[in-house]
């Protein structure tokens, strides 16, 4: 019966080498890393860390990553929960349709509408801002919200909407008031995806950015070719960008089991 | 669930409506604009019919790259949905390691994806990383920047490794949701382990599983970043997947006609598997 629990262990082993790797190397100095093979930081440093917290062009990276993922979060959740709603409780003209178009959002390769992205933001003269970002990422967060948030609103019975109608609540006041908190636990599920996709993803996030909302990641692919091989400092940089998400997990850590089981998702 | 009839509902829908074709409309037209045009630059452009198109289907070129992401897509599911599959069965149910399990196991899937890529980059090397080193110590020459092959399993493996979590976590998720009731029923019937996966946790894990299939396969389907900071599409051009190809293209080279009309065909492929996975599932799940 215990020899089963080897996979698992085994898996998260697998998992945490990598992860391993690369904070044994930021804590090194870039004579040891390029020095030769050590399983261990013979000669622990933190100057890395130190740099990126005291130089702006690599701090506001994380800032400027933090702050369009918020955005994108809010709007993707706030837009998806009404209209996940009408998919849930009503058919309307051409709701199925609407639904696969909304889904096939989500198929569409980034690296086929970075170009015509650019070209959009710089038209509307949102280029180089925290929004153009946090727009651009609902292409294929909204319809997975959508798509989260209709599932777990299906599995709520109709008769709670019935019953808050017939008690006189208006619709909005129903919506806010009862409905939101009950299916809180799915709103979890989606915010973390949302926060998921749109932290993860950087094509599109690197072409809609030039200097003043460039995020983190991109911050690094520039110290890779300019610095040379600061392997340390990438290593580094490379570890913060898994911390917010480390925080995420462990916060939602009980919905997405719970969630996930609610939901159809 | 009956739903009621009701027009009113698509007020409710408008703004995800508005702001998805914002976002996809305009920069599809612009897409399907220029796979239909040519241009000698200057914003000056001509018709140019269905020429790209017949172009980029009949190239070698986006043939090879179409067949190594085939092969990709397929390697990787094939791997990791079975993988997936037998971690998330292993999983304990109840208990402070759950917790501790699925925090662990979600920390690859919230890594930027080109960190992704440095990390293994690193890791993979053969001489101060990690897994190259270990390699060619067991007495096999491996250096994933010189031969495809070892670029091909590296590439692999990494994505293994970042997205296996997906598939656990949405597994275990459906193997959660079984009420106890369904085993003991299985258990006074004396069912065998093989049985009662069969024949109980498998039918329920259906459209879990029918989702991480879609996820996967869309997203192996769309891979770059990774790819690109890992191998860059090399040795030569053995990792060149249909994205890596196309940028290569629009944005290395601006050929923007044969680039777009590319888009097309490959967005196209993509809609259509999904659609026709999508379709057989659901006829498979109404009977």
């Amino acid at each position: 019966m215990r020899k089963r629990y080897l996979i698992p262990l085994i898996y998260i082993i697998f998992l945490m080498l990598p992860i391993y790797w690369l904070v044994n190397m930021s804590f090194k100095t870039t004579n040891e890393i390029l020095g030769g093979f050590t399983l261990y930081p013979h000669q622990l440093t933190l100057s890395n860390y130190v740099t990126i917290f005291t130089d702006p062009s690599w701090y506001m990276g994380y800032v400027n990553s933090i702050t369009y993922v918020v955005m994108n979060t809010v709007l993707s959740v706030l837009v998806a929960l009404p209209a996940a709603y009408a998919f849930s409780r009503y058919r309307f003209l051409g709701d199925k349709h609407l639904f696969f178009w909304l889904l096939s959002n989500r198929m569409a390769p980034a690296a086929v509408f970075a170009l015509p992205f650019l070209q959009l933001y710089s038209a509307v003269g949102l280029f180089d801002t925290h929004l153009a970002v946090a727009l651009a990422h609902t292409l294929f967060n909204i319809p997975l919200a959508v798509w989260i948030l209709e599932g777990f609103m299906s599995g709520v019975p109709k008769e709670l909407d019935e019953t808050a109608y017939v008690d006189g609540y208006p619709f909005w006041k129903f919506f806010i008031r009862i409905f939101i908190p009950t299916i809180a636990a799915g709103i979890g599920v989606a915010a973390f995806f949302c926060f998921m996709f749109s932290w993860v993803e950087l094509l599109l996030a690197k072409t809609l950015t030039a200097v003043a909302a460039k995020p983190i990641a991109a911050a690094m692919t520039k110290t890779a070719s300019t610095s040379g091989y600061e392997l340390g400092l990438l290593a580094a940089a490379g570890v913060l960008t898994i911390v917010p998400g480390a925080f995420v997990i462990y916060f939602v850590r009980n919905y997405i089991a719970k969630g996930f089981a609610l939901g159809r998702v | 669930m009956n739903k009621t009839f009701d027009n009113r509902a698509w007020w409710l829908v408008v703004p995800v409506f508005l702001m998805v074709a914002f976002n996809a409309l305009i920069p599809l037209m612009t897409v399907v604009n220029f796979s239909v045009q040519e241009s000698f630059g200057d914003n000056v452009f001509f018709w140019s019919g269905v020429r790209w198109f017949e172009q980029v289907l009949n190239s070698e070129r986006f043939h090879a790259a179409l067949l190594r992401q085939i092969i990709f897509t397929a390697l990787v599911l094939l791997i990791e949905v079975p993988l997936g599959l037998a971690i998330a069965l292993a999983m304990p149910r109840k208990g402070p390691w759950v917790s501790v399990c699925l925090v662990l196991m979600a920390l690859p899937l919230l890594i930027p994806w080109n960190v992704v890529g440095a990390m293994w980059n690193i890791f993979a090397l053969p001489d101060i990383g990690f897994l190259g080193k270990l390699i060619n110590s067991l007495g096999i020459h491996y250096n994933y920047t010189r031969q495809p092959l070892g670029a091909w399993f590296t590439t692999v493996l990494m994505d293994v490794w970042h997205w296996t979590s997906l598939v656990v976590l949405l597994c275990y998720a459906g193997l959660v949701s079984i009420p106890d009731a369904y085993y003991q029923a299985a258990k006074v019937d004396g069912a065998r382990p093989w049985a009662v996966f069969r024949y109980i946790q498998l039918p329920k894990l259906k459209h879990v599983l029918t989702i991480a299939i879609l996820l996967r396969f869309m997203d192996s389907f769309m891979i770059y970043t990774e790819v690109v900071v890992l191998t860059g599409g090399g040795p030569g051009n053995s990792t060149t997947f249909l994205s890596i190809d196309l940028v290569k293209m629009a944005l290395g080279q601006f050929d923007l006609g044969p680039a777009a009309a590319m888009s097309i065909v490959y967005f196209l492929i993509i809609l259509l598997a999904s659609w026709l996975f999508y379709t057989l599932m659901m006829r498979n799940e109404a009977r």
